[in-house]
């Protein structure tokens, strides 16, 4: 017994914290877009914080739940309403059979997920359960969720109804994502730009286009231009690499970018603000401040003790 | 073979990324070089690394910044080059085999390849199974192989509107580069044959069928005989 589909939204898919292994073979790692939400709304709920959950798209889908579950919502507030109730998000949810879960207006960032206590009855594929839609595997079918699915949990839920009664706070784990200001690096090929474009890469504002997705933003703003035209060798990128084309034009790789590229890197993105990238929304502006990669690093090991503290309080409260 | 740690420039690639960039053009060297590293990391990693992409001139590693700093892992890579080094090993891929059933249904564009190129269909077979294929790198989808190698006189630009779907195992051309489909997608190249090979299976244990340093050679083979080696017999 799991969730029937009853409307897909814009684009649902399951994911987890991505397929590592595989670059070398061409696979992409994938994952969440926004992996600190996932890990979170697994926690919240006792999960282990890599568990798969539903990555949901502006648009959220319409889900019946034909069996009881505990779930969590996190990430972009999309509006989740329960039987027509408004629902609360960030903390765990009690979901009575026969309950129908949807989504409303889109009120801030881009993308909501869906943890369910247990997680769903997926077939690992080389150790993931991220959906490649490229390439056809992974997660449900290999594809975006469709009108009809059938998930099924991994564990039907008997657990007290009452757990759901408590939230946490996740001001200092979670940035808020309006915060236009995404942390950079320069990038290998950072100078081989000309000093007007390392300028503007700092000094001007970054419009998402409405080719964003999955796979990366195309970024609308002043050229910027290489001091002289070379030739890149296609060589490994990441996610949150900031690629310029011939013409000039910057494109952020996000969480399915492919495996190699030939564009010169300006820049990376520091993995502490992928959420903040994750939650914008085609039209909406950023802007990059340039960091070392001891900062980044810094902040990383920030966030990793406050998870730990995360994980200490709920283990206090007896959900992990 | 003459590696050593100061001939490489290392970049970050952002916090969790370390890329070693050995000369900015392709060379037998090179390869061999990045051929040896790859081995290497394969034998022995350590703390922190998650993996690495081998390229035409570079070899990325991912860490994990909680376990690794990037002084510490630039050390590291430091002393495993100068390792390399002193062990001199002598690594030499072998020459892969991949039957290809050219022209027909399964390579529709091999009679275009040949006008454009001024030459007969059975020119174009012969010039395109002749060289031994350098894998450069893998990429662009899971187990396609970037080829090195390729006959000048066969170069010719992609379709102008890719096809929406290029069956699996197809071999195409496009501009200076030859390479195989790993899986059914949509696609732009010319598509001249067809091999009956898998180059990615999932229910292998090692998907991908081609890595980075492989040699690989196109051996022409009739329909029938793509039947037989699709089917198993």
């Amino acid at each position: 017994m799991g969730i029937n589909v009853t409307k897909p939204g814009l684009l649902s898919s399951i994911q987890d914290l991505g397929r590592n292994g595989y670059r070398k073979d061409g696979i992409i790692v994938g994952g969440a877009m926004d992996g600190l939400a996932l890990r979170i709304g697994n926690l919240l709920i006792g999960n282990a914080e890599d568990t798969a959950g539903i990555e949901c798209t502006l648009m959220g889908p319409e889900l019946l739940f034909e069996s009881a579950q505990l779930i969590c919502i996190t990430g972009g507030d999309l509006s989740p309403r329960i039987d027509q109730e408004p629902v609360k998000m960030w903390r765990p949810v009690f979901v009575k059979k026969g309950a129908v879960l949807s989504f409303g207006a889109g009120v801030l960032g881009c993308r909501t997920y869906i943890t369910a206590s247990g997680g769903f009855k997926l077939p690992l594929v080389l150790g993931s359960h991220a959906t490649y839609i490229k390439a056809g595997f992974g997660g449900f079918k290999g594809r975006a969720l469709k009108k009809g699915d059938s998930l099924e949990f991994a564990n039907p839920y008997t657990g007290a109804q009452a757990r759901s009664n408590w939230s946490a706070d996740l001001s200092k784990l979670y940035p808020g994502i309006q915060d236009p200001v995404i942390r950079i690096i320069p990038g290998p090929e950072y100078d081989w730009f000309t000093e007007e474009a390392k300028q503007a890469l700092q000094r001007q504002d970054f419009k998402l286009s409405t080719a964003a997705d999955r796979m990366g933003y195309q970024l609308e703003s002043v050229e910027l231009p290489l001091k002289q035209a070379r030739e890149l060798l296609s060589s490994a990128v990441a996610f949150g690499t900031l690629q310029v084309t011939g013409k000039g034009s910057p494109i952020l790789l996000m969480a399915d970018h492919q495996t190699t590229g030939g564009y010169p890197r300006i820049a990376q993105v520091v993995s502490a603000d992928f959420s903040l990238l994750a939650q914008k929304r085609p039209g909406e502006h950023i802007r990059f401040k340039l960091v070392t990669v001891e900062e980044a690093h810094a902040l990383l090991q920030q966030r990793a003790k406050q998870f730990k503290q995360l994980k200490h309080t709920l283990m206090l409260k007896g959900i992990l | 073979m003459e590696i050593s740690s100061k001939d490489i420039r290392f970049y970050p690639l952002g916090d969790t990324a370390v890329i070693l960039q050995f000369e900015e053009s392709i060379s037998d060297q090179v390869q061999r070089t990045i051929f040896a590293v790859s081995h290497f990391l394969d034998e022995y990693s350590f703390e922190g690394l998650v993996e690495y992409v081998p390229a035409y001139t570079s070899v990325t590693l991912f860490y994990d910044p909680l376990l690794i700093s990037y002084s510490e892992i630039v050390q590291n890579l430091g002393e495993m080059l100068d390792e390399i080094a002193i062990e001199e090993p002598v690594l030499e891929s072998a020459i892969l085999d991949i039957p290809v059933c050219y022209g027909g249904e399964m390579g529709p564009d091999l009679g275009l390849v040949a006008r454009h190129c001024g030459l007969s269909e059975g020119e174009v077979i012969l010039r395109h199974a002749q060289p031994d294929y350098l894998v450069h790198l893998i990429g662009f989808a899971p187990g396609f192989p970037y080829l090195g190698g390729m006959d000048p006189d066969l170069e010719i630009p992609r379709r102008e509107s890719p096809r929406a779907v290029v069956p699996a195992g197809s071999v195409g051309i496009a501009g200076k580069q030859t390479g195989v489909y790993p899986l059914s997608t949509p696609g732009g190249w010319q598509i001249i044959g067809r091999t009956p090979l898998k180059l990615f299976d999932l229910d292998r244990t090692v998907p991908s069928l081609l890595k980075a340093g492989n040699k690989l050679r196109f051996v022409p083979i009739t329909e029938l005989e793509f039947e037989r080696i699709a089917n198993g017999y």
